[in-house]
């Protein structure tokens, strides 16, 4: 049991939340990891606040419940921090990651108190250096490997590109932009 | 070797579907079944699946024209989703009557209202008395694992009956887990080919399909369809039991987690039986005699199977996802209440209605109802049916 880290992920409709999830498992899984990933569906709409979920573990996973104390938060918008609890069960021997260009010192008055590690990456500028465009779900996916530590980051930049290379062998031209996004990630989270 | 793989639970059914490949699939889409025919489709486009298949108009139309496709002696397939099944309500009892061996995978969704779209299992409960075979699945595996030894069950001689094969919508269907899948070199022998012994597109016997019966016929055609209910217990564990030699997994009407020494046991279908299992371990790991019946197959209703399963118990609590406005509890609590009843149970039973469109049901809520039952053993009570997180 020891072995299961469990991410929850914060974001808004059409950010890419539940795919990050989904391709965490997937990356989990290349591995050899058992692996959850599933989001939770209300009113599924653009802009409203979603949550998806990750379960990793080196042994089979059978509980199918939603994740309420997680090791690990993710939030993609940082818009999140003023209605929704995110840090509401998260364990402060975890971490929160929040997509933001603000400081820590700047952040933590908007947690309730939360008093594990803060990790922060500005994914809007990883993605414009790298992506032109702002999918913010790319840079936070590497961001939350490297601060979980569910994978080395090596490892997983080798099966992401083999996964993208699947994913999007239609355009494949997309394929070097989200790698580089990826890569300059693992620099930027702090 | 299995191929190990993950993928969501719809997933794991359409690769299934493209495994047996069928000959005809009619559908019309659903949440959250909707990306069975679509997946389907993509395979047929990819060349992958040469099943014909035949967007309708709606879910009466899908099921009709299975009904019809089977008549001719085609495999066929469909799927759906709670409204979805609603709204096939008349021909549903017609298939089953006709004894068209369709099958269905039923991704289980509420019924409206409120509306909404979460798991529940008041869709599939709701066509339990049809006549249909019906199947339910814990997570990813087994519904896939299911979906491949449906037609060995359904069209059996001695069965010929549709069956759904159904899995929790969202928290199975569009949850990405892992998964060992066979090889098509197994999966193919094991299925087989399907040779109807009468269908209407064999010239040598002319025939009529779904005539007009009187009086003087009918019991008797609904009687016939009883025994078929009946006999598919032992085709279905006959059919398991060959499964397992392709798969190396074991199934039954209904798995016994931990039962055999229990003094409390759960009674439940699908998901949430796997949050059941890591709550009983917990327990048992402080010496709670803690265990879980799975009811795997709900139709036929393994009835004496599970009585017997759960003779030594001292207090049980069956866990319906559906509420059956009875004011006694949902269909599960109402069946194998009646059947210990027969076979004169002395454990104190409980009805939990949980789960309803998609609340949540965890770990901690299973630990409280076992804790519950210890209470039960021991002081009895009046209060036999409740809700299960309900917020007051």
């Amino acid at each position: 049991m020891s072995s299961l880290t469990e991410i929850r992920w914060h974001g808004r409709g059409g950010q890419g939340a539940k795919t990050a999830a989904l391709l965490l498992a997937d990356v989990a899984f290349s591995i050899g990891k058992h692996v959850q990933g599933f989001p939770e569906y209300g009113p599924e709409r653009m802009g409203a606040p979603i949550t998806a979920f990750n379960r990793i573990s080196d042994t089979q996973i059978r509980v199918h419940s939603n994740i309420y104390d997680p090791d690990y938060v993710v939030v993609v918008d940082e818009t999140l921090l003023h209605g929704v609890d995110v840090t509401n069960g998260l364990k402060k021997e975890g971490g929160i990651l929040i997509n933001t260009s603000l400081s820590k010192e700047e952040i933590r008055p908007l947690l309730r108190g939360y008093e594990g590690e803060i990790y922060t990456i500005d994914a809007h500028d990883v993605c414009m250096r790298t992506l032109g465009k702002y999918f913010p779900n790319t840079p936070m996916l590497a961001a939350i490997v490297k601060v979980s530590g569910v994978m080395d980051t090596d490892v997983f930049l080798k099966e992401m590109e083999a996964s993208l290379k699947h994913k999007f062998a239609k355009k494949p031209e997309v394929l070097e932009g989200n790698m580089k996004a990826l890569a300059l990630a693992l620099e930027e989270v702090r | 070797m299995a191929i190990k793989e993950r993928m969501s639970g719809n997933e794991a059914v359409a690769y299934a579907m493209k495994q047996v490949n069928p000959d005809v699939m009619p559908a019309f889409p659903i949440t959250p079944s909707t990306e069975l025919p679509q997946f389907v489709a993509n395979y047929i486009a990819n060349g992958e699946m040469d099943t014909e298949f035949i967007p309708v108009e709606s879910e009466h139309s899908a099921m009709s024209a299975a009904i019809g496709a089977s008549a001719a002696g085609a495999r066929t397939m469909t799927a759906t989703s709670s409204a979805g099944l609603a709204l096939m309500w008349e021909v549903i009892y017609v298939a089953a009557s006709t004894r068209v061996p369709i099958a269905m995978a039923v991704v289980n969704r509420a019924l409206t209202g409120p509306l909404n779209i979460n798991c529940e299992h008041s869709d599939s409960m709701g066509a339990r008395d049809s006549g249909w075979l019906q199947i339910y699945a814990e997570n990813n595996q087994e519904v896939y694992d299911n979906f491949l030894q449906a037609y060995r069950i359904a069209e059996h001689k001695d069965v010929m009956l549709p069956i759904m094969i159904c899995q929790d919508g969202f928290i199975t269907s569009h949850a990405v887990e892992n998964i060992e899948l066979i090889e098509d070199e197994k999966v193919k022998p094991f299925v087989g080919e399907y040779n109807p012994e009468h269908y209407l597109l064999n010239p040598n016997e002319p025939m009529a399909v779904g005539a007009y019966a009187v009086s003087n016929y009918c019991m008797e055609a609904k009687k016939a369809h009883a025994e078929a209910m009946k006999n598919a217990k032992q085709v279905i564990l006959d059919v398991a039991k060959e499964f397992q030699e392709i798969s190396g997994r074991e199934y039954g009407l209904f798995e016994a987690y931990r039962l055999d020494d229990a003094d409390y046991a759960i009674v439940a279908i699908g998901s949430a039986c796997g949050t059941a299992k890591d709550a009983i371990d917990a327990l048992r790991a402080q010496g709670v005699k803690a265990g879980l019946l799975k009811v795997r197959v709900f139709r036929p209703f393994p009835a004496e199977e599970m009585v017997a399963a759960l003779k030594n118990c001292k207090a049980i609590a069956i866990m319906d996802r559906c509420e059956s406005y009875s004011s006694q509890g949902g269909p599960l609590g109402a069946e194998l209440m009646a059947a210990l009843y027969r076979g004169k149970a002395t454990a104190e039973v409980i009805n939990i209605v949980y789960g309803l469109s998609g609340r949540d049901i965890r770990v901690e809520d299973v630990e409280q109802i076992f804790e519950d039952l210890a209470d039960i053993a021991e002081h009895g009570t009046d209060d036999t049916y409740w809700y299960l997180g309900l917020r007051e």
